[in-house]
Formats: structure tokens, sequence, C-alpha cells
């Protein structure tokens, strides 16, 4: 029972998440939504895992969080310097 | 029950942000909405047991496709021209094709079912027979490194070959690199081009 209602509640807070990253006028805003996106998948996973009674699927929700994280860290890197290679010392912010 | 209804509102989700991909024309945010479909879809893959199929969407889908498609981005403009026609003859053949389709899963057994031709073919004697064959606990591995061991190769043959040309495309000429960031008009004409052939 309890993990319905979690289960509920992150498919909630996705589609919130959702309608921020279709509407969000600005480039932040999409990311910040797509980041979140990416957490509620984390958390949806490992939920679905304890609700279909094989919580062996919590390694692969981690392994999610790492991957979130690194796009994330790669788009704002796009975002800031226009180049994927810029090594981020002396460029200018643009 | 329960995974039904989360199935339900994942394939909700995952039509509403193909919409919102189609009618944006911020290249930007079309790149953030398919890194959240490949999201959805890992979801969705989870949820339908296939975490191994979840686990290769999340790390290509999400994951290297959308940092591929910023570097793209980043040689390119990133708006999308406004299609000039309007494309009612594709989108007949595209709705005929997927009523065709739809009905043609009326002929399909149902999902999971023991009885299904594709479980009567071979799975049976890999389920039985692949541990004193092969030795190894792991059915998708014998059939994938044993039985089916070529076709591994020629995957295997293919994304090394694929891995070659993406690194020489990307790292190359890295003698030229000053010169191309130092020539904003050839950028310009970079962006045209690839508008025009897309």
């Amino acid at each position: 029972m309890m993990f319905t209602v979690t289960t509920f509640a992150v498919l909630i807070a996705l589609g919130i998440a959702l309608v921020r990253a279709f509407l969000g006028p600005t480039v932040f805003d999409r990311i910040l939504a797509v980041n979140s996106v990416g957490t509620k998948t984390v958390l949806l996973i490992a939920i679905l895992g304890f609700l279909t009674g094989r919580p062996d699927f919590l390694d692969i929700a981690i392994v999610y969080a790492l991957i979130n994280f690194i796009g994330v860290v790669a788009v704002l890197k796009f975002v800031k310097y226009g180049d994927m290679a810029s090594s981020g010392d002396g460029g200018e912010p643009t | 029950m329960i995974i039904t209804l989360v199935d339900i509102a994942l394939l909700t989700f995952m039509g509403a942000t193909a919409f919102a991909i189609l009618r944006l024309r911020s290249l930007f945010a079309v790149v953030m909405l398919s890194g959240v479909y490949s999201l959805l879809a890992a979801s969705m893959f989870v949820a339908l047991d296939a975490v191994d199929v979840a686990f290769t969407e999340a790390a290509v889908g999400a994951g290297i496709s959308t940092v591929l498609m910023m570097a793209t981005l980043a040689l390119t403009g990133e708006r999308e021209r406004p299609s000039r026609h309007t494309p009612y003859v594709p989108l007949a053949v595209v709705l005929i094709t997927g009523a065709a389709l739809i009905y043609a899963t009326f002929d399909m057994p149902p999902f999971g079912a023991a009885d299904a031709p594709v479980n009567l073919h071979v799975a049976p004697r890999y389920l039985n027979d692949s541990f004193a064959e092969v030795g190894l606990p792991n059915v998708v591995t014998s059939v994938l490194a044993s039985y089916r061991g070529y076709d591994t190769l020629g995957e295997v043959t293919v994304i090394f070959t694929a891995g070659v040309a993406v690194m020489l495309l990307l790292g190359g000429r890295k003698g030229d690199d000053a010169g191309i960031k130092n020539e904003p008009p050839e950028d310009d004409t970079g962006a045209d081009d690839g508008g025009s052939a897309a």
C-alpha cells in the first residue's frame, strides 16, 4: 500500500516536471526539468523494484542517477561555453 | 493492476513528449525533450521487466545521444527552419500504416503467452539444455556468447568501426582547432549547409 501511494506521488511529480519541460521559457527551466525527470525516473525504478517484490533493480537506479548527473553536467557545459571540448580555464563565458 | 496504471501513465507521458518535440522549433528544447523521452522509455522497459534493455536505453539514449546532439548544436544553428508546405499526404500515409499495424496486433498472441510461437521455437531448448551445453548460469549470456556467437561478433565489429569513425571525426585534426574557432563566418555557412541538408 505504501509503495502504491509513493508510485502515484512520483508519477504526479513526473507529470509536473514534464509540463515545465514543455513550457519552460528559458533554457535553464528545461535543463532543471530534465534533471528532475531523471531523478523521478531513478525513484520510479527503485519503487517498481519493491512494488514487484524484486528489489535487485536498485543498482540500476543508482547507475541511472550517475548517467543523469553526467548528462546534465555536459549540457550545462555546452550552455555556458558553447563547446564540449572547452576546459573552462580562461575561456570567457558567453 | 498498479503496474498497468504505471504503464498507462508512462505511455501517456511518452506520447505527450513526442507531440511536444514535433511542435517545438527550438532545437535545444528538442534535444532536452528527447532525453526526457529516453528516460521515460527506460522506465517503460523496467516496467516490462526488460532491465538490460532499459539500461542500454538510458546509457545510449539519455546519456550519449544528448551529449552528441549538444555537440552538434554547437556547430549548427539552434532554431529549426519553419517548413513551407503542409504535409497532409505523409500524415495520411502514417495514419493508414499505423491503423494497419494496430489492426495486425489483434492477431497476435497475448503478451507473454507460454504457447506463443516465439516461445515454442528454440526457447525451450535454450532454457533446458544451455547449462549442460555451454555451462553458464545466465541463459541470455549463453545465447549471446555461444549460440549467436557470429551475430555478436558482427555487432562488435560494427560498434568498433563506428567508434573508430567517431574518433576520427572528433579528434582527427587537433591542429586546426584554433583556426576553426576564430572564424565565425565559417560557422554561419556551416549552419546553412546543415539546415539545407536536413
